[in-house]
């Protein structure tokens, strides 16, 4: 039997229709909308100014603090302006604007096809390449990746992991990247192997991805054993990198722990795939792959897409909204936002964007918790959703931190199974902040 | 069986006797001093428990009186002046009087003049919502309408108009408790001084963004065009941040920055109905 993580999970409909759609290019837009807080951290420091002309691949923000990240124009042309412009909550965030003309790279970036294999840099060299080129975690959260590529002097990292889980329905962009740029990624996953100073990396890969388990192994063997891939038993959220520790390594991260203190690094496909780009091209990170899906829709696509272009733009150059659709998405059904403004523009983590029907979002009539004990029984962190919604109502803060609110990783396994339609993230993601604030706020032992 | 009876009554009367001593003893030597006043004062105050004080309820605050050197600091929203100043020639101390505060909603933005962008189908509550996003309006600033603040009234005074879509407050039967003003994730609702003849001007409008996209998100927006601040004669009006704000303590209520705001954003209560009525007036009953 394969493996997979010890508690909780839930086996929600694969819905991977947008499989066998190869990665195009997507058209170059009109007007980049680039803003400076695209990663966890602090928002980059602007560095062009009103009527610069940049090129692709040209540093426009600088890293500000020790957790922040460069960004690089995603296209050539000229700044039309620095202004508040919506972000994918909505809010108005500062957003570097800019009018394309042609597509002029920057010098240095080798933009061929051929796979460079040799890994001339070192540890530190690597680790502040990669910090040049902004790349940050493509998993979602937008973690810069040189920080959690230099781990603190006391920890030391025994694995690498690679998470090619992809455990969310609909997406596949990991999937098409694993599949057109496996060789790629593996040398990715070298080039992090040698920054960290590990001798071993893992792998992981649902088994709903054969194919791409197939390709892997058989590159793998070929000059990269060091790297083992690994075949997962289908299970969300088997992506979350906690969850990924404990199917490959069966090891627990601690309660408000990070990987590293199990001696693991997680880093998601498209990270790989954006180091070595970084590493061995000189490419920074200003465009990732993003998947176009949905039921509703008669083509299903998967783009590579540049950073900052508007979902206007994406929903014109699929043919508009079906005419069914009411949601756009900005992710996965499970953990996926739904975009609220149309002119917000896409992210470095952007991975897919799903469209929905009002069939497929109607929520349920809320009715009352009947202990069945299911929203327990799925929590892959071993809480008991039913009691946190219930002390999250009352605002009972302290009740809260002992049933470990802040180990809840938003994963949504408990709404998706309750019966009675109890909005349990969204009470549990309200008071979860707010236990956070206050133990952060602690002084440290 | 006599015997059984007898033994059992005069051996349970004893063993009762002798744990009551033991209890009577263990209560005299752990016995908690505490002055009997807090009993009185706690009798004067309203027993609302609402918390808006600061303290966690009546008999915390009662505690608080007694133990206090001087009541400036104390006071009690809910009972007013009244109440504080029978706690203090109670105590036999002195308390300054307070200006009565009423609770303060500020947006107008309702249905006419903010235009719905999205539609949010999610769990019906401000705080889970503006954890989400920004809103569902073009306005980030503006007041969710899902009524956080009417949960958490103790008085009944603030309620969702239908019309509007944005609460309501009821100015006699608010206390100034203040839960309101903690409940609403966008800090729209501001405590004011009610004002001589319960009349006011404020700002109902906290949208910080410039003018232009201010104006675009709400007809009825402040856009920080800084006429109002020109109008006052009192210097009164601050503007910050393409916002203005008026100071409740150096207002004289001569109504000039309403007659002069040119969104309507500035909103006179209470006041007469001005006899050569310009034709684009507000006047609020509320």
């Amino acid at each position: 039997m394969s493996r997979t993580f010890s508690i909780g999970g839930i086996h929600p409909s694969d819905y991977k229709i947008s499989a066998n759609a190869a990665i195009e290019n997507f058209p170059l837009m009109d007007m980049a909308y680039i803003s400076v807080s695209q990663h966890l951290g602090a928002p980059a420091e602007p560095v062009v100014a009103k009527g610069d002309k940049v090129k692709t691949g040209q540093l426009i923000a600088k890293a500000n603090g020790f957790i922040s990240a460069n960004i690089h124009s995603s296209v050539s042309g000229t700044v039309t302006s620095i202004e508040p412009y919506p972000d994918l909550s909505g809010n108005l965030v500062p957003h570097i604007i800019i009018k394309v003309e042609g597509d002029e790279w920057i010098e240095g970036v080798d933009r061929s096809e051929d796979i460079v294999r040799e890994i001339s840099l070192e540890s530190k060299e690597i680790i502040g390449k990669i910090a040049d080129a902004g790349v940050v975690g493509l998993g979602g959260a937008a973690f810069p990746t040189h920080i959690k590529l230099s781990p603190p002097p006391n920890k030391k990292a025994d694995f690498l992991m690679i998470n090619g889980a992809e455990c969310e329905p609909y997406l596949t962009s990991d999937y098409r990247v694993m599949l057109e740029s496996t060789e790629q990624i593996l040398i990715g996953t070298k080039i992090m192997m040698k920054a960290l100073g590990v001798k071993k990396a893992y792998f992981g890969v649902e088994e709903n991805k054969p194919a791409a388990i197939k390709k892997l192994k058989a590159v793998a063997s070929k000059g990269y054993k060091e790297i083992k891939i690994v075949a997962l038993k289908k299970m969300y959220p088997q992506g979350g990198e906690k969850q990924l520790i404990d199917a490959i390594l069966k090891r627990r991260v601690p309660s408000m722990g990070l990987p590293i203190d199990t001696g693991v690094v997680v880093h998601n496909v498209g990270t790989a795939l954006a180091v070595y780009e970084a590493i061995q091209k000189n490419k920074p990170l200003i465009d990732g792959v993003v998947t176009v899906t949905g039921k509703c829709m008669t083509e299903q696509r998967n783009f590579r897409l540049r950073v900052g272009t508007s979902f206007d733009t994406i929903m014109y150059a699929i043919g508009g909204f079906p005419k069914d659709a009411v949601k756009l998405i900005n992710g996965g059904p499970m953990m996926g936002k739904a975009i609220s403004r149309m002119e917000a523009a896409s992210v470095k983590s952007t991975s897919a964007l799903l469209l929905l029907t009002d069939k497929e979002t109607r929520r349920g009539v809320e009715g009352n918790c009947i202990r069945c004990s299911k929203c327990v029984d799925v929590c892959p962190m071993g809480l008991e959703p039913y009691l946190l919604n219930r002390l999250s109502r009352a605002l009972r803060l302290e009740d809260l931190e002992i049933n470990m609110i802040h180990d809840c990783i938003e994963c949504g396994s408990c709404m998706y199974s309750c019966p009675a339609n109890i909005p349990l993230l969204d009470t549990i993601r309200l008071t979860k902040t707010q236990v956070l604030r206050i133990i952060r706020s602690r002084p440290k032992k | 069986m006599t015997t059984t009876i007898i033994f059992t009554i005069v051996s349970l009367t004893l063993l009762g006797l002798v744990l009551a001593l033991i209890l009577y003893f263990v209560a005299q030597k752990f016995k908690v001093e505490e002055d009997p006043r807090i009993d009185d004062v706690e009798a004067i105050l309203p027993g609302a428990n609402c918390g808006g004080c600061g303290f966690a309820g009546c008999r915390a605050f009662a505690e608080g009186c007694v133990k206090a050197d001087s009541l400036d600091a104390l006071s009690c929203p809910v009972g007013g002046n009244e109440v504080m100043k029978s706690v203090a020639s109670y105590l036999g101390m002195t308390v300054a009087e307070k200006a009565p505060q009423v609770a303060v909603v500020r947006c107008n933005g309702n249905c006419d003049t903010r235009e719905k962008t999205n539609h949010y189908d999610g769990y019906s509550s401000c705080a889970v919502m503006s954890t989400l996003y920004s809103g569902d309006t073009g306005c980030s600033y503006g007041c969710l309408g899902h009524g956080d603040c009417v949960v958490v009234c103790s008085f009944d005074a603030i309620k969702m108009d239908p019309r509007t879509g944005l609460p309501e407050v009821d100015q006699d039967k608010c206390t100034a408790c203040n839960a309101c003003v903690k409940a609403c994730p966008k800090s729209i609702i501001e405590l004011r001084n009610k004002g001589p003849k319960n009349r006011r001007i404020f700002v109902s409008c906290i949208n910080k963004d410039k003018g232009g996209v201010a104006r675009k998100a709400c007809s009825v927006a402040c856009i920080g065009c800084l006429k109002c601040q020109k109008a006052c004669a009192f210097d009164a009006i601050t503007i910050s941040n393409n916002l203005a704000y008026i100071d409740y303590n150096k207002c004289k209520l001569c109504r000039k920055c309403v007659t002069e705001c040119p969104t309507h954003a500035i909103w006179e209560v209470n006041f007469p109905v001005r006899l050569p009525k310009p034709v684009e007036s507000v006047n609020v009953e509320q």
